[in-house]
């Protein structure tokens, strides 16, 4: 059976457009909240990324921060996170969903243990941000026998002989990082410049579908559409701590915010 | 796991950087891939060259002052009764502490790779304000990272960096401590790694920054093993080396030249910050048994949850508040090279407090707690072993806490 991603990706094809790919924190700003996020948005995103929270966290800009953060402080284990993607399956099952975070957690759990709770629970890929290629050669290799997806990050530093490797060992997702930025930074590099970079690893093999990410936003997502996949990750996580302020309903503000991504990529 | 003689520890790691095949490593974002094997690749190749040793040793000798002193504590000596106790005042080099050795290399390092921007963590402030000074004097321009609490109770450094043209970014998150200033610092790095150079503030972080520090702080033991012999002839026959541990840079560098000899000829005692008596958090994860974790891109022993959400740590001295540990002690705990202990809050100021009383010698928290355990342990050692405490820092920082918990009289001392 095909990954679920690979059929995302597939479908979005045919509809000539990208995926879009989301990120929200998982028990931001609580575990029924996320879980609800989820639910409201899998109609108008692709793939689902949940960001499992993590207190120091060196690749995430302030957003991202924020939602981990109160997810944190609300109590979120990773056996919770488990169970929101085991009962989003139950209302969406084919929609795909990927876990980001970082090594720790996954180190601490036992990777072995944490692959089984992602098979059983639903899980599609996951993105763990602090371990690279070569360091993540083994477990990219359990990931692969459970035909979980691990999904490689690729950087405009990466040099032209490392993408080359990475993308020779990679599973069929990758992950292209927009800019040097943490997440959530100001789009410094036009989109032109970052679908040059876009191309250039495209090229290295066609068949590998490619998303990018990093500083996505409602602006600037309609410019990148010619990619295989655009993620949006610190927006919706800014709508979460923006509807929090207001006191108004995160769940129906996200939602709407999606739609709109959606809209301006097909 | 085994120490190798010979062959300096920093270079101890294996080709992904692991000492011992599990501590330390690369666990970095992808974008910091190629700016650390830049730095690496410079690195490995400056350590070789000659001329940029020379330059080093010009800069240790005539700006930082090298070296620096040894001298008895007899007063000191005389009131304990018992092991011969020794200090090696690293608090005379330029700045007032060890991190000076550090931020000079780091920032010689940039001015050969052609960054203009020079950026840093601190805790007690000492790392960062070295590295302000070094960035001064060496044309760069310098920012800090230091968490919010952090700078509320280490003013005096804080100033001295503004003063120094450097500037100081308050964390918030987190604990607003060292932990989250490295995670800050690393994370401004990642978004601006083209343009400048980071400088790590202790023996912590991705391996090539382990070794960066090792190496620069080892000037400390190359001074002792001269001294000691000038001393005393040749390398004493019980010798104990005593130093706090938070990061590990001071620690590393007063033993680094000393490692191949036998444990029972020149033993290496590290202290780490057990927190307040009464608390159950600390900043001691190899005196209590922490699990193995990863912490701002390396591996090592860490105070951390179940789950792996890093701890929060407590501690009255900032430089060693901390809830990880270099993987290099890592290691030398794990060989049994070194004995790692612990002191209380408490155990540090009583120190402080018998320092200062019988000594012209000024402690600041950080070597105090060394200081608490060496006089503890003194006492039952014979008078002809020789007891040494790395000195690394000077109490100027500290003299808001000093007046708080122990009153004015203990600040305006010497």
């Amino acid at each position: 059976m095909l990954n679920p991603i690979s059929v995302a990706f597939k479908k979005a094809k045919q509809e000539n457009r990208p995926a879009l790919l989301t990120y929200t924190v998982a028990g931001d700003s609580s575990k029924k909240q996320s879980l609800d996020i989820l639910k409201s948005i899998s109609k108008n995103a692709d793939i689902l990324e949940v960001g499992v929270p993590h207190n120091t966290p060196v690749a995430d800009g302030s957003q991202i921060q924020t939602s981990a953060y109160r997810a944190i402080k609300n109590g979120i284990k990773l056996n919770d996170i488990f169970k929101i993607v085991k009962d989003f399956k139950k209302f969406d099952k084919n929609k795909p969903v990927i876990l980001m975070g970082y090594y720790n957690m996954i180190f601490q759990y036992g990777e072995n243990k944490f692959l089984n709770k992602c098979k059983i629970s639903g899980v599609n890929g996951l993105i763990v941000v602090d371990l690279p290629w070569p360091e993540n050669k083994n477990f990219a290799k359990k990931c692969k026998k459970k035909s979980i997806y691990f999904i490689q990050l690729l950087s405009p530093t990466t040099t032209k002989i490392r993408l080359k490797k990475i993308i020779k060992d990679s599973h069929p997702m990758n992950y292209f990082i927009s800019m040097l930025s943490t997440t959530g930074g100001k789009l410094k590099v036009s989109p032109n410049d970052i679908l040059k970079n876009y191309t250039k690893i495209k090229k290295i093999d066609p068949k590998k579908e490619i998303v990018i990410g990093f500083g996505i936003t409602e602006k600037t997502i309609g410019k990148l559409k010619s990619a295989d996949g655009l993620v949006v990750g610190s927006a919706i996580c800014k709508e979460i701590s923006k509807s929090l302020k207001h006191r108004q309903n995160p769940v129906t503000n996200v939602s709407k915010l999606v739609k709109k991504l959606k809209s301006k990529i097909l | 796991m085994k120490l190798k003689k010979g062959i300096p520890v920093i270079d101890q790691g294996n080709k992904l950087g692991f000492w011992g095949g599990k501590f330390g490593g690369n666990f970095v974002p992808e974008t910091l891939k190629k700016p650390i094997e830049d730095l690496e690749v410079l690195f490995n190749k400056l350590k070789k060259d000659k001329k940029f040793i020379q330059e080093r040793d010009k800069y240790f000798k005539n700006w930082v002052g090298a070296p620096t002193r040894f001298i008895k504590l007899k007063n000191l000596t005389n009131h304990v009764g018992g092991a011969q106790i020794w200090s090696k005042i690293v608090s005379d080099a330029n700045g007032g502490a060890h991190k000076i050795y550090n931020a000079t290399v780091h920032c010689l390092l940039a001015k050969r790779s052609g960054k203009k921007v020079i950026i840093g963590d601190t805790g007690a402030g000492y790392a960062g304000k070295m590295l302000s000074m070094a960035a001064k004097k060496f044309g760069l321009k310098c920012k800090i990272f230091m968490g919010a609490k952090d700078i509320a109770r280490q003013q005096p450094n804080v100033k001295a960096m503004k003063k120094n043209g450097a500037e100081v970014v308050p964390v918030y998150s987190g604990s607003q401590t060292l932990v989250d200033a490295v995670s800050e610092c690393m994370r401004f790095w990642v978004a601006n790694c083209d343009t400048t150079a980071m400088c790590v503030g202790s023996t912590v972080g991705p391996a090539v920054f382990v070794r960066i520090c090792g190496w620069s702080t080892s000037q400390i033991s190359r001074e002792l093993k001269v001294q000691l012999i000038d001393q005393f002839g040749s390398i004493p026959k019980k010798l104990k080396l005593y130093n706090c541990v938070g990061g590990g840079s001071s620690s590393f560098g007063f033993w680094n030249e000393f490692m191949d000899y036998d444990k029972k000829q020149c033993e290496f005692i590290g202290v780490e910050a057990g927190g307040p008596a009464k608390s159950k958090k600390h900043a001691a994860p190899l005196t209590y048994g922490s699990k193995i974790g990863i912490l701002h891109g390396a591996a090592q022993y860490v105070n951390q949850n179940s789950d792996g959400q890093i701890e929060e740590t407590e501690s009255i001295s900032a430089g060693l508040d901390y809830p990880g540990i270099s993987p290099l002690h890592c290691f030398l705990k794990d060989t049994k090279r070194a004995r790692y202990t612990a002191a209380s809050d408490e155990q540090a100021l009583e120190a402080y407090k018998l320092v200062t009383k019988f000594e012209k010698l000024r402690p600041s928290l950080e070597p105090s707690h060394a200081f608490a355990v060496a006089i503890a342990e003194s006492k039952k050692l014979s008078k002809d072993t020789i007891v040494v405490v790395n000195s690394c820092g000077d109490a100027y920082k500290d003299r808001g806490i000093l007046e708080k918990r122990l009153g004015k009289k203990y600040v305006k001392s010497n």
